[in-house]
């Protein structure tokens, strides 16, 4: 008979083992922090990277997909322009924040000030056996913001977390309080200035305290060799209101997570999300939804376009307590698959234990309308720009869903912009 | 300015032949009507003359300015003038009416290669041809056809039309769904476009439009053939007699 270890380690895997060891020394923790580093460099080193296996990682093959980790060390870096005028940028050059950054109306601290004293040690605890993006953030993280934003302030211009990398790898964590009837919107932004390989975890936990209203926005635009992992954390006390918007414009291997729980009656999400894939690309959005109380209201859209042999994923799972009465959730997965190489996979779960609820989801997956296309050709729009208008329609109509003018701009002209590139 | 000979087309799909040799011309400046019953191919001959896809000529050539444009797709024939009004325009969501407007201007000029208009001189050109067409620049505001009521469609065909400043253009049915005020609305914006360097071709069922668009030459179309030939008598006959002499003497 013969045996097959099914964990047997790959390349990636021990390199990520070996980048963990050689970087030990270097890494900010008390003693506290440091002993989370261990228990959760051990657990990736025990349980490996994920394969299909692992249910929540069925789509993304981690073990098969990730094949190194990158080899150069991360170049200099220099802080860009923000993406909407009116905005303070706090700034994170290959991860690591700006000590000098100020910020107006709130508090923003480097998250490796946490580490250092130990504070962080609880906020690094993984969310289960299949939180391989938190193990690894955990395992590795340098830096990043604590912001805390106090009850009642309106934070007029947008707060931008910019996280600029130019190759090697970045491990960051954010954490963000918003206080009772705190009102601000923070663009979580991830760029590459180079085409040097580069690996990034980013890692976010928000709380809004009871009747704050937030918008984040996480604008990935990676390098075309990249390998980004995000994970966002959310709870949603009573009538807190958040607008998260997902925008996937660059990456090799991405993978984002998105985890929600309300908290509080009257609490709402929005969930908005545009992929834009191309190449041999592999994106994946996963979601889960906690509508923990009763009297809780959500809606998602993800709307994805698919070009040359990219491969997404969106997983989206919606849980309603049992006394989660009057909970309201709609959930919509839109994909234009732009070649026929091109693969989207939708994995809806709804489990629903209250009996007074609403809840939907619906998934379509089509091709450009062709009597769309016939109209634009015969007002003498050529058929490479007749379907970027088209691709450029079908995701735009939810960016302006954004009531605010600049950053709907700023947001379209991401998307036109990838779009002229990869159409 | 058109030429067409002996043509035969049919649906790509289902290659089912609508077209069965059909010979048309229209010179420069005329008003050429065509009439038929149902399912006569009006419809088809006007998507084919404007290059859809849909459909595939098996025979036959049709010249525009004396050369074939059998090769040529939607967008290059719509550059070198050729303007098709729908009889159903369609709603495209989240395309800004105002963008496809200037888009589908600019990519013409530049086919042409001509410069692209400055943001006034478009505006200008749309506040001007939209106030003689009655629109209301609210309703440009909006994504392109979407909620439009079906008049509004029509006379933002129109606008179109006089925006691009086609050399030949086809109405497909441009009067269907449309009140009277609305019919004389569009006929008095296509009349503007008369001029002696360009051709319509106005596809109708009713005669009552070419009371308001007189037309120099009027065509009855009858499976896919042009069986009559007329001046603008000939659409007056139709609607005092109906099709069934004419299919008769065809026959």
């Amino acid at each position: 008979m013969t045996v097959i270890n099914l964990n047997r380690q790959t390349a990636a895997e021990a390199e990520l083992l070996s980048a963990y060891a050689a970087a030990l020394s270097d890494l900010p923790g008390d003693g506290a922090v440091m002993a989370v580093r261990d228990r959760l460099s051990h657990a990736l080193k025990t349980d490996g990277l994920p394969t299909r296996r692992i249910e929540s990682w069925h789509y993304t093959d981690l073990k098969n997909l990730l094949k190194a980790m990158p080899k150069d060390q991360a170049g200099k870096v220099e802080v860009v322009d923000p993406l909407i005028a009116k905005t303070q940028v706090l700034p994170l050059a290959n991860g690591s924040a700006d000590r000098a950054a100020l910020a107006l109306g709130f508090s923003a601290t480097p998250f490796a000030d946490k580490l250092l004293s130990g504070e962080a040690a609880a906020l690094l605890a993984d969310r289960g056996g299949d939180d391989t993006i938190g193990r690894i953030n955990g395992s590795f993280v340098k830096d990043g913001y604590v912001l805390d934003i106090p009850a009642g302030a309106e934070i007029e211009d947008a707060i931008e977390l910019q996280a600029v990398q130019a190759g090697g790898a970045s491990h960051m964590r954010h954490s963000a309080q918003f206080g009772a009837g705190a009102k601000a919107v923070v663009i979580e932004r991830h760029l590459a200035v180079t085409s040097a390989q580069a690996l990034v975890s980013a890692v976010s936990s928000l709380t809004l305290e009871q009747g704050a209203e937030v918008t984040w926005i996480i604008v990935q635009q990676q390098g075309l060799a990249d390998t980004h992992f995000g994970q966002i954390n959310v709870v949603l006390k009573g009538d807190a209101k958040l607008k998260l918007f997902v925008i996937n414009a660059g990456g090799k291997l991405v993978r984002q997570e998105i985890h929600v729980v309300t908290a509080g009656a009257g609490a709402d999400l929005t969930l908005r999300g545009v992929n834009l894939l191309g190449g041999e690309s592999h994106t994946d959005v996963t979601m889960t939804l906690g509508h923990d109380v009763p009297d809780t209201t959500s809606t998602e859209i993800i709307r994805s376009v698919v070009f040359d042999r990219a491969k997404g994923v969106f997983q989206g799972q919606i849980r309603v307590a049992p006394d989660a009465q009057k909970t309201d959730a709609r959930m919509a997965c839109n994909t234009l698959l732009m070649s026929d190489d091109a693969e989207f996979s939708v994995k809806p779960e709804l489990e629903i234990f209250a009996d007074d609820v609403q809840c939907a989801h619906g998934a379509t997956v089509a091709d450009i309308d062709r009597n769309h296309l016939y109209y634009l050709m015969a007002r003498g729009i050529p058929a490479r720009k007749a379907r970027a208008l088209l691709v450029n329609a079908f995701v735009a109509e939810i960016v302006e869903e954004l009531e605010d003018e600049a950053l709907v701009e700023a947001l379209e002209a991401v998307i036109s912009n990838w779009l002229e590139k990869h159409g | 300015m058109l030429e067409i000979r002996d043509l035969h087309a049919r649906i790509a799909d289902t290659e089912t032949e609508i077209i069965r040799g059909l010979n048309l011309t229209v010179k420069a400046g005329e008003v050429a009507a065509i009439m038929g019953p149902n399912g006569s191919g009006k419809s088809t001959l006007s998507y084919i003359l404007s290059g859809r896809e849909d459909y595939e000529v098996t025979s036959g050539d049709i010249l525009y300015n004396g050369e074939s444009n059998l090769e040529l797709d939607a967008a290059e024939r719509a550059a070198k003038g050729v303007f098709l009004a729908f009889q159903y325009p369609v709603e495209i969501p989240g395309v800004a009416t105002m963008q496809f407007l200037k888009v589908a201007m600019n990519e013409q000029r530049k086919a042409r290669g001509e410069a692209e208009l400055t943001t006034p001189e478009f505006m200008r050109r749309v506040k001007e041809a939209a106030a003689h067409l009655k629109i209301d620049t609210d309703m440009l505001k909006r994504p392109l056809n979407v909620g439009f009521s079906g008049g509004e469609k029509k006379r933002a065909e129109i606008l179109q039309m006089a925006l691009l400043q086609p050399n030949l253009c086809i109405l497909d049915e441009t009067d269907s769904g449309l009140d009277i005020d609305a019919l004389k609305i569009v006929a008095d914006g296509v009349n503007a476009l008369r001029s002696p360097d360009r051709a319509v071709i106005v596809i109708t069922h009713y005669q009552r439009l070419l009371d308001y668009i007189v037309p120099d030459t009027v065509h009855v179309l009858y499976k896919g053939q042009v069986i009559k030939t007329g001046d603008k008598s000939l659409a007056l006959d139709l609607e005092a007699n109906g099709y069934a002499d004419i299919i008769g003497a065809a026959a």
